[in-house]
């Protein structure tokens, strides 16, 4: 079977060559945002998009998010499938009416008869030294809501694969793009186009000491924090990339973590109620008689996410995250109080 | 160039919608099909003091038109202005009374159901009926109706049967689903949240290249959310066929319209926006026939949206849940009764000759018989599906939910909601 040609591509490169696919071979997909036409995203996702399939199929739209997603609802009703840009996630929070109550619940409250086929998509994290807004990880509200798919990519390969996934997936999916990673590095992508499918994570790295899951920008950090400890410690880590955020492969984290028997959740969003909560429930409810130390994680906290002077102490480093597996390895379960 | 005028080569022309052109606007300039022309930012300000045009740019047809029009054409005495009446058939005219009637009938039937405590909460339309019937009657079943909550009347006369609505106020998943055949949408809980996707998939038309309309009503409360505000901006500025109906009642709740806009003559958004408003007397079916029929031959031929102000008043409570004595009284109520917009249409008929009031006595029992016969319909498929929970979330359930599914089904064993067997 002839290998098919690669390119070098960064995430932003990739997410644009699966939005042009998709643009290409569905003539239902049409985009939609603030500044992705002309001016191709402030990113730069949706470049040349315009100029290549017209203004009737990659639309700017007025400076309102309410009325960007809702729209796209109404136009996946109308038989689209719509792809919505919100310029930085913290401003979904002026949609969060129409992903909640109309995006995520139209297929329900119609009973199939309204599918909404619609992705919208979104960079979300920090570390790129942005104001206020522009650094939020609330990937957990839409986990929480249902009728929504949640999924977020860790490098330029399977963003392009998933977001395939999403765009021809038959219910509205949330697309977080890790900003902070749009052009850390480049990827191997293949010529032909593939796909991902939503709800199952990838085991990174094979391991036998410790499950390490991490998803978005963090994944890079937790890979470096495995290599670290794999060449300092001698530590066998099994690093899952979760990808699908909701629906969340239990399988996968517990058939690991049943394995291992330790595990180590990270994530940039908030601790409480954050995805790592929902990670160590289900490790609870499907691998606790093999766990052989309590379950760490390594989060955001419960704080407003910090003036960007300050935003590297508040992230997820590669160094906090080995300090919480080398804790978890070092437990001693007979240290129990009596 | 001085009035921005030649920026950008002429729009669509009155009567072409712009298909390809998702914008609604023309192609020239940024698509480099133009010539290349200096853009000016913003459009010239009047040397000095001066009024101003309410378009100053190039616009398509519907933004050109964007101006505030009145339309009464039958009075509370039942005295039509003649030159203005519908030119119907008389037969239509009869259909129109007894959609009329028929909603009235349902409205008090399931306050009376409430009331004995075989309807969840309801929102009933006294009063409304004219604006309700006057609205759809003009659309096609082509055409999309997005309605708000207090539009049983519209939904009867679009098709939605009335034990169909008695399932969906009652509780009952299956009355929020549109009826096979009917192009409608639910209607919208959440005050106003609807208008994007009316607006959405007046959109989606267009860019399909069909050449169907979508009508959608709110109230005035509803014209205070930002929702609203997007909504109609987004159709002026994509020129959406979508027709706004603002059904303006007096009321949100206990709200008057004095604390809930500083300025009273709501059809004035319209032009705010970029779009005609058309400001109706909402107990005249004619005006607001009218003002809907002139909006949706409007939008199916590409002229864009249009604001119709349909000015009308709430006889009864908000819902069931309600008690309007708190807020208004008794003789505000009674004025607004002498304004009947069914009593003025019988007048009428009568004067015309095309009813007399025996007839109209026929058609009020007949109505009242339908809606019994409805109930009892009703009550055959009043059967709640509770092992359905699952089944309408996603198209096909992720793993996860199955799990979740099964903890669900077992606890309706065990409750013996469901056979155990099963």
């Amino acid at each position: 079977m002839a290998e098919s040609t690669m390119h070098q591509l960064t995430m932003v490169e990739a997410l644009n060559l699966a939005l042009c696919e998709a643009l290409e071979h569905d003539p239902t997909v049409c985009l939609l945002g603030q500044d992705i036409g002309v001016n191709g995203g402030v990113f730069r996702v949706t470049k040349g998009l315009q100029e290549r399939f017209g203004r009737g199929r990659v639309m700017d739209t007025p400076l309102a998010e309410c009325g960007i997603v809702g729209a796209a609802v109404g136009m996946a009703i109308s038989g689209l499938r719509p792809v919505a840009e919100i310029q930085f996630s913290g401003f979904t929070m002026q949609a969060f009416d129409q992903i909640e109550q109309n995006m995520a619940r139209f297929r329900n409250r119609t009973r199939h008869r309204y599918p909404i086929r619609m992705v919208l998509r979104t960079p979300y994290g920090g570390g790129i030294r942005a104001v206020e807004h522009h650094s939020e990880s609330r990937e957990a509200y839409w986990a929480h809501t249902p009728g929504l798919k949640v999924v977020i990519p860790s490098s330029p390969r399977n963003a392009r694969a998933l977001l395939a996934a999403a765009i021809a997936d038959p219910d509205p999916v949330i697309f977080y793009e890790p900003k902070l990673i749009y052009r850390a590095f480049r990827e191997d992508v293949p010529d032909a186009p593939e796909t991902l499918p939503i709800g199952r994570a990838r085991i990174v790295l094979e391991g036998t000491d410790v499950t390490l899951i991490a998803y978005g920008a963090m994944l890079r950090r937790a890979r470096e924090a495995a290599d670290d400890l794999r060449d300092l410690d001698g530590t066998s880590v099994e690093l899952i990339d979760l990808l699908s955020i909701s629906p969340m492969d239990t399988q996968t984290i517990a058939e690991s973590v049943r394995r291992t028997g330790r595990c180590v959740v990270v994530h940039e969003g908030p601790r409480t109620c954050g995805i790592a909560a929902e990670v160590i429930a289900r490790i609870n409810e499907h691998a606790f008689e093999h766990l052989l130390a309590p379950v760490r994680r390594v989060t955001g906290f419960d704080v407003h996410f910090p003036y960007f002077q300050t935003e590297e102490h508040y992230l997820p480093d590669p160094d906090s995250i080995a300090r919480a597996v080398r804790e978890t390895i070092a437990w001693d379960p007979t240290h129990r109080p009596r | 160039m001085k009035h921005g005028g030649t920026v950008r080569s002429s729009a669509a022309r009155p009567g072409e919608r712009a298909a390809v052109d998702g914008a609604g606007r023309t192609q020239a300039g940024a698509n480099g099909q133009g010539p290349p022309a200096v853009k000016e930012a913003a459009a010239p300000v009047p040397f000095g003091r001066r009024s101003i045009d309410l378009v100053a740019r190039d616009r398509p047809a519907a933004a050109r038109a964007a101006t505030l029009t009145g339309i009464s054409i039958l009075n509370e005495s039942g005295i039509a202005h003649d030159a203005l009446v519908p030119d119907l058939p008389p037969a239509e005219f009869l259909r129109i009374h007894r959609a009329m009637v028929l909603t009235r009938a349902f409205d008090g039937r399931m306050l009376n159901m409430q009331r004995q405590g075989q309807m969840g909460t309801f929102a009933p339309g006294y009063g409304q009926e004219a604006t309700q019937i006057g609205q759809v009657w003009p659309l096609r079943a082509e055409d999309w109706f997005s309605p708000s909550y207090r539009s049983f009347g519209a939904q009867i006369v679009r098709g939605w049967t009335m034990d169909h609505l008695m399932l969906l106020w009652a509780g009952f998943h299956e009355g929020f689903a549109p009826p096979p055949g009917v192009n409608d949408l639910p209607f919208s809980i959440v005050i106003g949240s609807h208008l994007p996707l009316a607006t959405g998939v007046a959109m989606g038309l267009t860019i399909q290249g069909r050449r169907d309309a979508v009508l959608v009503n709110f109230g005035d409360g509803a014209s205070s959310e930002g929702a609203v505000h997007e909504a109609m901006n987004f159709a002026a500025v994509f020129t959406a066929p979508v027709v706004f109906v603002l059904e303006n009642n007096g009321y949100a709740i206990s709200t008057t319209l004095e604390h809930q806009t500083g300025q009273d003559i709501l059809a004035a958004r319209g032009p705010a926006c970029g779009m005609p408003g058309v400001r109706v007397d909402g107990n005249d079916v004619f005006a607001v026939m009218t003002a809907c029929r002139e909006a949706l031959e409007r939008a199916r031929s590409g002229g864009g949206p249009t604001l119709v102000e349909a000015v009308t008043y709430r006889m009864g409570v908000h819902t069931t849940a309600d008690d309007p004595k708190v807020y208004r009284d008794d003789a505000e109520v009674e004025a607004w009764r002498a304004r009947c917009p069914i009593a003025r249409f019988e007048k009428w008929l009568v004067g015309r000759g095309l009813i007399d009031e025996a007839g109209v006595q026929a058609v009020t029992e007949a109505c009242e018989l339908e809606v019994l016969e409805a109930r009892d319909r009703f009550r055959g498929r009043a059967v709640a599906h509770p092992e359905e929970l699952f089944d309408f979330v996603y198209e096909s359930l992720p793993e996860e939910l199955r799990e979740q599914r099964e903890e669900y089904l077992a606890r309706l064993r065990a409750k013996g909601v469901i056979d155990p067997a099963t």
